[in-house]
């Protein structure tokens, strides 16, 4: 277990690597400076703002200095909002984004398995169909689509929820951003998961546990959930990052100032460090996710762990 | 099949529909700012905040949405395509590397490398496209790759190898189109997603601009209007999740239908 963690950890250093040379690259690939569409500056101030900002340094000198800052947590200045550096922008709107995902994600994953082992243990009934139904919706609809919809009918014509983030106050107001987040959740993880405990209920073992005399109940719970299980487990990965780029919208839409409002306004600024900063944020939480899972994936599955 | 039939007919009324249309999509109707749909003032599906006919801006949403379907499923078939067969068919050393790198890309949040790409250069349609499409090889990489790998022990290969054709032009003449099946499903698959991305950056502001409209742009601005002009959200909403649904439904299908024959 300790050589898979390490070689996992290790395999994870590269991607990282390269997510901050591309994005750094393509900042730096850009026409012109930052600071060009100010008035125009006598020479010597021009130089003085480059210094400052360490832009008059050779490109390999900039990276390394980005990288040594980026490894301490710093991701330098923000070019936009003066007087406040990067990290505190994160730093600042980040526990608003987590909130709102580890809820998204909690909802979904309970729901979602839920209803997969409902339509799982029903097949070809009518339930079942509108399971699947409503999963192949789920997963076709983007969640801009889904969460105006949802305001329009809930906030707006029924008035049972609050429409915006600002205006209201305590849990109400969380109710719709994390529905819109985790509906498309709720329906990939059901129909992963009725797939894969189908596939599970057909194996010899379960057969032997029937023919032992177990009932559905404790079949499901002693013997097919926990195989079932690994293909929704190694979902959590790409699940995490679909979030993550869903509340970038939900933030939007509902005026939360969170991570992902904060990336599309630097965005539409053109604050280069910000997005950058951001961006490589996004990254080292997405990658760090992944080996999360992969870990537990290993733990759970020791014939992995030799691969 | 019902799919086709729907995307069919979505495709065909978005290009002939502003043909026929008396409204131009930029011309504002200044007695007619917000006005619900109705068939007497010639706006069937109503007008916006500035008075523009939303039939024909809708139109023309989809007619971009359809576009960057093609135009990004093109580009992403083509690097796809050439990646995967000459990793498959190099093999050794070479396809170890090569498929490192893609299991490498996958591991990144693409979406927001679109999106840095997008607030470096200027926002061109064209970038979008070829950005789209440029992240969306991977799978096609990977699929292609394994057909190659069983495609290469096929004699008409070894034939060609016998008499000397180049490695280029082997995968170019004789692996490529021997893959089309496979990649045909594959394609049906990727284009939702690229309609997703599209319509997803054009719903931040940072796809599609003015006067020009999108889907993904004209759910935002709906919105926006939304508690007076419900209709503005709405059908630009339905007629998206419609396009994905049959997409979706079409692919699965597809996919379906293949993986039986492979089975037999």
């Amino acid at each position: 277990m300790l050589r898979y963690t390490l070689r996992r950890l290790l395999g994870a250093i590269p991607t990282l690597f390269l997510v901050i040379v591309l994005a750094f690259l393509l900042v730096h690939a850009a026409p012109g400076g930052p600071f060009d569409a100010e008035r125009a500056l006598p020479a010597e101030i021009e130089a003085n703002i480059a210094a400052a900002y360490h832009l008059d340094e050779p490109l390999p000198m900039q990276f390394l200095r980005y990288l040594t800052g980026v490894m301490q947590g710093d991701f330098g200045p923000s070019y936009s909002y003066r007087d406040y550096t990067v990290s505190e922008l994160i730093g600042r709107s980040f526990p608003v984004s987590v909130q709102l995902g580890i809820l998204a994600m909690l909802l979904a994953a309970v729901s979602g398995i839920s209803l997969g082992i409902v339509a799982a243990l029903n097949r070809h009934s009518a339930l079942d169909k509108i399971v699947m139904g409503f999963a192949m919706t789920g997963i076709s609809i983007p969640v801009f689509v889904i969460a105006p919809v949802l305001v329009l009918f809930l906030a707006v014509k029924l008035q049972w929820l609050p429409a915006s983030w600002t205006g209201s106050e305590g849990a109400l107001r969380l109710v719709l951003p994390v529905l819109s987040l985790a509906l498309p959740q709720i329906a990939y993880i059901a129909r992963l998961t009725r797939a894969s405990l189908i596939e599970v209920l057909s194996s010899d073992f379960i057969r032997t546990a029937r023919a032992q005399g177990l009932g559905t109940a404790a079949i499901v719970r002693y013997h097919a959930l926990k195989p079932a299980m690994l293909p929704v487990l190694s979902y959590m990965g790409p699940a995490v990052a679909a979030v993550l780029t869903g509340s970038v919208v939900v933030e939007e839409i509902f005026g939360i100032p969170g991570l992902g409002q904060l990336f599309v306004r630097g965005s539409l600024n053109r604050d280069y460090t910000l997005v950058l900063g951001v961006v490589i944020f996004y990254a080292t939480l997405i990658v760090l996710l992944n080996l999360i899972v992969d870990l537990l994936y290993g733990a759970i599955d020791p014939r992995i762990r030799r691969r | 099949m019902i799919s086709g039939a729907i995307l069919s007919a979505i495709a065909l009324l978005a290009v002939i529909g502003p043909w026929i249309s008396p409204n131009e999509y930029v011309a504002a109707d200044f007695g007619n700012i917000l006005r619900s749909p109705t068939f007497s003032a010639g706006h069937v599906f109503g007008t916006d905040d500035l008075g523009r006919d939303l039939f024909v801006r809708t139109m023309m949403g989809v007619q971009v949405t359809f576009a960057v379907a093609i135009v990004a499923s093109i580009v992403s078939l083509f690097i796809g395509v050439l990646y995967g067969a000459t990793a498959g068919f190099v093999g050794g050393r070479v396809d170890a590397v090569m498929m490192r790198l893609v299991d490498t890309l996958y591991a990144m949040p693409f979406i927001f490398f679109v999106i840095l790409l997008l607030v470096v250069f200027e926002r061109n349609f064209l970038l979008i496209f070829v950005a789209i499409g440029a992240i969306n090889w991977l799978d096609m990489a990977r699929i292609v790759r394994g057909q190659t790998l069983s495609l290469r022990e096929r004699e008409f290969v070894q034939a060609a190898q016998l008499i000397g054709v180049s490695t280029p032009r082997i995968i170019l003449r004789h692996i490529a189109p021997n893959l089309v099946g496979v990649v045909i499903v594959y394609v049906t698959l990727t284009i939702p997603q690229a309609i997703l991305i599209e319509s997803f950056l054009s719903f931040l502001g940072l796809g599609i601009q003015e006067p020009q409209t999108s889907l993904g742009k004209l759910v935002n601005d709906g919105t926006d209007q939304m508690e007076g002009a419900s209709w503005m959200l709405l059908i630009p909403a339905t007629l998206l999740a419609a396009i994905l649904l049959c997409f979706n439904f079409l692919g699965d299908g597809m996919r379906d239908l293949l993986d039986s024959r492979q089975s037999r």
